[in-house]
C-alpha cells in the first residue's frame, strides 16, 4: 500500500500526484517510471516520475484519465491508498551536455518532461521547454518548468496562448533562430512521432520517451515491444527512451490499440457502476 | 511387517467436470478424491521394501509410509508425513509430472497401472488444510540472523519455510504484487486454484515470514544493499526463468501475437477472465493458435478456450510423444477439444492491412536422426505449406534467464546463457549468495525448484552457524 499525499487536477483531465514512496525516490533517476495499480482489481498502469524528493521520500506522477484504472487513480484523494506502486523501472534517460536541447512536451508529458528539464538543466545545457495543448486552458506545469529552463515555449491548435500550432511548429522556428543540438519528446505517440520528424528533417538528434502496453514492466511478458532501427526491443527494460529516427511508429501506433475495445467497455461499465452507487444503488 | 494382501482392485478414477462444461469455466477440472476412494486407492500399494517409487521423486517424499496412513485412515497424518520432505504437498500433488516420477517408477505400473500417488497426495493436503488441521510447528530458537529471498515462487517459498523453522528471520522480496511465481502468474486456476497458493503463502506469514511485495531487487533495492545496508546476513536468489522467447519468424509483433507469460499473466495474475469486474483485458480470439508443446503450451491453449476460443490449435513441431507436457493435461486439452497440429511448425504469422494477425503459415514436419536432447530432429516437408485462419497466436515455446537482477550484479557468475552458477549445493561465486530453481536450471519443474530450495536452505544453515 501506497500512501497519497496529494492529488490535484492541474489541467481537464490531467492529474499531478504526489505519493509517499521513499525507496523510489531514493534509487529513482529522471526517465524512469512506475508502474501503479489504483486497487486490487486495476490494471497495471506505468507512469513517468516527473519529480521526486528523496528526503520526504515522495515522488511525482502526471497522469491523463483516459481508461478504467487511470479513473480510479483520479478519484482518489489524499491520505487514501494506491493497491500498489512499483519502480523505479526503465533505463535512465541519456544526460549529458550537449549544447542546445529543446524538449517537447504534450498531455502527460508536459508535466513528465519536468526530470529530463533539470537534469539536462544541471549537465549544464541550454534548455528549451516546449508545450503544447488544444487551447490555453490545457496547459499546466508552466511554473515549474520554468524554473528549470532558459525558455518555456507554448503551442495552442486555437492560438490561445503562444504560437498557434504544434510543438514542431515551434521547434521549426526557434531552429532558425539558434543551433539546436538535442531534441527530446514525452507526451502521446502522435505527438512524438510529428515531431521526431520534423526534428529529423531538421537534422537533430532526437530523443523519445514511449509508451507501449505495458504488463509487468520487468520483461517477463513481451506486451511493450516495439520495434527500433529493426530490431525488436522491449519498452520497459530496454527503454523507455530510444532514438526518435528509428521508432516504427505506425507499429507502435497499432500495437496501443490492440485491447481498445475492451477499454471503452470497461470504462463504461466502471462509469455506469459509479453512477449507481452514487444514485444509491448497489 | 504387516503381511496382510494387498486389495487388488482397478486404479481409482477422479471424478472430473465433464469436458464440454470445464472447457468454458476457469473452475478446477479434477474434482479430488472422497475418503472411501482415497482409502481404496491407497489399499493397492504393495509397502514394497525397496520402494521404487521414492526413487522416482526429486524430493524423496515416503511415499509407502504416507500410503500407509492414508489406508489407515489418518489423512492429516499423511499430509504431515509428506510435509517431512515437501513442503508444498497441495501444489506437487496437481502439478508434478507423476507419470516421469514415482508413478513412472511403482512397481504396479510394470504391469498395469501404478498407484496413484500424485491424487492421493492432493487428497491428503487438501484434507489437511479444509479440515484446518495444518499446525504451525515449532521453530528453533531465533539465530539472530536474517535471510532474504529474492523471488516468491516455489523455490523462494521453501526457502523461506525450512530457514523460518530453524530460526532466521526472512523477508522475501517480490517484484509482482501477488506472491507465487509461477504459481500465480502462470498456471491457470483451473489446473491451480489460486486460493490453495495463498493458503501456502498464509502459512508462511503465520509462521513470521516476512513479504516485501512490489520490490523489484535490482532497482528497487540493489542486491548488494540488502546484505551491507539493510543487515540480511545471506541472500537466496530465485527469480525464475522470466524472459519469454520469440520465434524470429516474420510477423511476431502483430496485434494479437502474445507470448506465453503475457496471456497468462493477463488472465491469471490480472484475472482478465473477471473482466470487466476486473481492469485488465483479456487476450481475446476467436481462432486461436498456440506454439509449443509443454505445460506452459497446454495451459495456454486450454486457457484460449476459456477465454471463448471457437477453435484452439496447439502447433507442436514434434510428435505427441515428445510432448513434454503432462499426460494428464495432453489428454484433458484432447477432451475439451483441442485441435492438435502435431509435426508442425510456424514459418510466419500473416497479418491483414491494420496490423491484426489472419493467420499463421505452417509446414509439416518429420523426423530424422536424434539431436544432443536425444530427440530426433525435426526436418520441414519440402512444399507442405498449409495456412491457419487465425486471429491469435501465443508463443510458447520456451523461457530464457531474466537478466535485470543478475546484470546488476557483475561479480556473480553465469553461464553461457545467463543462468547463474551454483555448486550443488546452490552456493554462487559470491559469498553470502545462493541460488536455486529456474534460474539455475532454466525452467524446469516446480518440484525440482522446491528440491533446490531445500538443498540451498541447508547450505545457508550450515555456512551461517559456521561463522
Ligand atoms: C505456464 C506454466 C506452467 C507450468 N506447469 C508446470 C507443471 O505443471 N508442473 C511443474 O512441475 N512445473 C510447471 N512449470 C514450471 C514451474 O512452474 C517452474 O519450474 C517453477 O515455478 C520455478 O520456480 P522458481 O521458484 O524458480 O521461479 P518462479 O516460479 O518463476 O518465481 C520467480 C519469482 O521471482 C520474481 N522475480 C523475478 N525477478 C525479480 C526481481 N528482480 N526482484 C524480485 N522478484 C523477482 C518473479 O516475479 C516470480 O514471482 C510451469 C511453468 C509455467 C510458466
Ligand atoms: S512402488 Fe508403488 S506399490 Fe511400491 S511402495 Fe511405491 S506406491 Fe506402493
Ligand atoms: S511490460 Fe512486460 S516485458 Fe515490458
Amino acid at each position: 500500500m501506497t500512501r497519497i499525499i496529494e492529488r490535484r487536477e492541474v489541467a481537464p483531465n490531467v492529474h499531478r500526484l504526489i505519493v509517499e514512496a521513499p525507496q523510489i525516490a531514493e534509487k529513482v533517476r529522471p526517465g524512469q517510471f512506475v508502474i501503479v495499480m489504483p486497487d486490487e482489481e486495476g490494471e497495471r498502469v506505468p507512469i513517468s516520475v516527473a519529480e521526486w524528493d528523496a528526503k520526504a521520500g515522495s515522488i511525482v506522477l502526471f497522469f491523463l484519465e483516459v481508461g478504467v484504472s487511470t479513473m480510479k487513480l483520479a478519484r482518489k484523494e489524499k491520505g487514501e491508498d494506491l493497491y500498489a506502486v512499483v519502480g523505479p523501472l526503465g533505463r535512465p534517460a541519456t544526460i549529458g551536455k550537449f549544447g542546445t536541447v529543446v524538449l517537447g512536451g504534450g498531455c502527460y508529458g508536459i508535466g513528465a518532461i519536468t526530470a529530463i528539464a533539470k537534469a539536462m538543466k544541471e549537465a549544464g545545457n541550454r534548455v528549451i521547454a516546449i508545450s503544447e495543448g488544444r487551447s490555453r486552458y490545457l496547459l499546466y506545469n508552466q511554473d515549474t518548468l520554468r524554473r528549470f529552463v532558459d525558455e518555456c515555449l507554448e503551442a495552442t491548435t486555437d492560438g490561445s496562448a503562444g504560437k498557434k500550432g504544434k510543438v514542431q511548429d515551434v521547434l521549426r522556428d526557434f531552429a532558425k533562430r539558434e543551433k539546436v543540438d538535442m531534441a527530446y519528446f514525452v507526451g502521446c505517440t502522435f505527438m512524438m512521432m510529428r515531431c521526431a520528424e520534423t526534428a529529423k528533417e531538421l537534422g537533430i538528434k532526437t530523443l523519445v520517451a514511449l509508451n507501449s502496453l505495458m504488463l509487468d514492466g520487468t520483461g517477463m511478458c513481451g506486451v511493450c515491444r516495439v520495434s527500433v532501427g529493426g530490431k525488436t526491443r522491449f519498452a520497459c527494460v530496454d527503454g523507455p527512451e530510444f532514438d526518435g529516427h528509428d521508432v516504427d511508429w505506425l507499429e507502435l501506433f497499432q500495437r496501443k490499440a490492440i485491447f481498445v475495445r475492451d477499454e471503452v467497455t470497461a470504462y463504461q461499465f466502471h462509469a455506469c457502476r459509479a453512477l449507481r452507487r452514487h444514485e444509491g444503488g448497489d | 511387517m504387516d503381511e496382510q494382501k494387498p486389495k487388488r482392485h482397478p486404479r481409482q478414477k477422479m471424478p472430473e467436470q465433464h469436458p464440454k462444461v470445464r472447457a468454458r469455466n476457469f473452475d478446477e477440472v479434477p474434482l479430488g478424491y472422497d475418503k472411501e476412494t482415497a482409502r481404496r486407492e491407497a489399499e493397492r500399494c504393495l509397502q514394497c521394501k525397496k520402494p521404487l517409487c521414492m526413487s522416482g521423486c526429486p524430493v524423496n517424499v515416503k511415499i509407502p509410509e504416507f500410503l500407509k496412513l492414508v489406508k489407515d485412515g489418518d489423512w492429516a497424518g499423511a499430509a504431515r508425513k509428506i510435509k517431512e520432505t515437501n513442503a508444498l504437498p497441495s501444489v506437487c500433488g496437481r502439478v508434478c509430472p507423476q507419470e516421469s516420477q514415482c508413478e513412472g517408477q511403482c512397481v504396479l505400473g510394470k504391469k498395469g497401472e501404478p498407484v496413484a500417488i500424485g491424487r492421493l497426495e492432493r487428497f491428503c493436503a487438501d484434507y489437511e488444510r479444509n479440515e484446518k488441521l495444518v499446525r504451525l510447528p515449532e521453530k528453533a530458537k531465533p539465530t539472530g540472523k536474517k535471510v532474504a529471498v529474492v523471488g516468491s515462487g516455489p523455490a523462494g517459498l521453501t526457502v523461506a519455510g525450512d530457514l523460518i523453522l530453524l530460526g532466521y528471520e526472512v523477508t522475501i522480496f517480490e517484484a509482482l504484487h501477488k506472491p507465487g511465481g509461477v504459481l500465480v502468474y502462470g498456471i491457470p486456476e483451473f489446473r491451480l486454484p489460486k486460493a490453495i497458493v495463498d493458503a501456502e503463502v498464509k502459512y508462511l506469514r503465520d509462521l513470521g515470514v516476512k513479504l516485501a511485495l512490489n520490490t523489484v531487487v535490482g532497482r528497487t533495492r540493489g542486491l548488494r544493499e540488502l546484505m551491507e545496508r539493510d543487515g540480511f546476513d545471506a541472500v537466496f536468489i530465485a527469480v525464475g526463468a522470466g524472459l519469454p522467447h520469440f520465434m524470429r519468424i516474420p510477423g511476431e509483433n502483430l496485434c494479437g501475437v502474445f507470448s506465453s507469460n503475457e496471456y497468462l499473466t493477463r488472465a491469471n495474475l490480472l484475472r482478465s477472465y473477471l473482466f470487466p469486474i476486473y481492469d485488465t483485458p483479456p487476450p481475446r480470439g476467436r481462432n486461436v493458435a498456440v506454439v509449443g508443446g509443454g505445460n506452459v503450451a497446454m495451459d495456454c491453449v486450454r486457457s484460449a478456450l476459456r477465454l471463448g476460443a471457437e477453435n484452439a490449435y496447439l502447433v507442436y513441431r514434434r510428435s505427441r510423444t515428445e510432448m513434454p507436457a503432462r499426460a494428464e493435461e495432453i489428454h484433458h486439452g484432447e477432451e475439451e477439444g483441442v485441435q492438435f497440429h502435431l509435426l508442425t511448425a510456424p514459418v510466419e504469422v500473416l497479418g491483414d492491412e491494420n496490423g491484426w494477425v489472419r493467420g499463421l503459415k505452417c509446414v509439416r514436419m518429420e523426423l530424422g536422426e536424434p539431436d544432443e536432447s536425444g530427440r530426433r530432429r525435426p526436418m520441414p516437408v519440402k512444399g507442405s505449406e498449409y495456412v491457419l485462419d487465425l486471429d491469435a497466436v501465443v508463443i510458447a515455446i520456451g523461457a530464457a534467464a531474466n537478466p535485470l537482477l543478475t546484470s546488476t550484479v557483475p561479480e556473480l557468475k553465469l553461464n553461457e546463457k545467463g543462468y547463474i552458477e551454483t555448486d550443488e549445493r546452490g552456493r554462487t561465486s559470491v559469498p553470502g549468495v545462493y541460488a536455486g530453481g529456474d534460474i539455475v536450471t532454466g525452467q524446469a519443474t516446480v518440484i525440482l525448484a522446491m528440491g533446490a530450495g531445500r538443498q540451498a536452505a541447508l547450505a545457508m544453515h550450515e555456512d551461517l552457524t559456521k561463522k
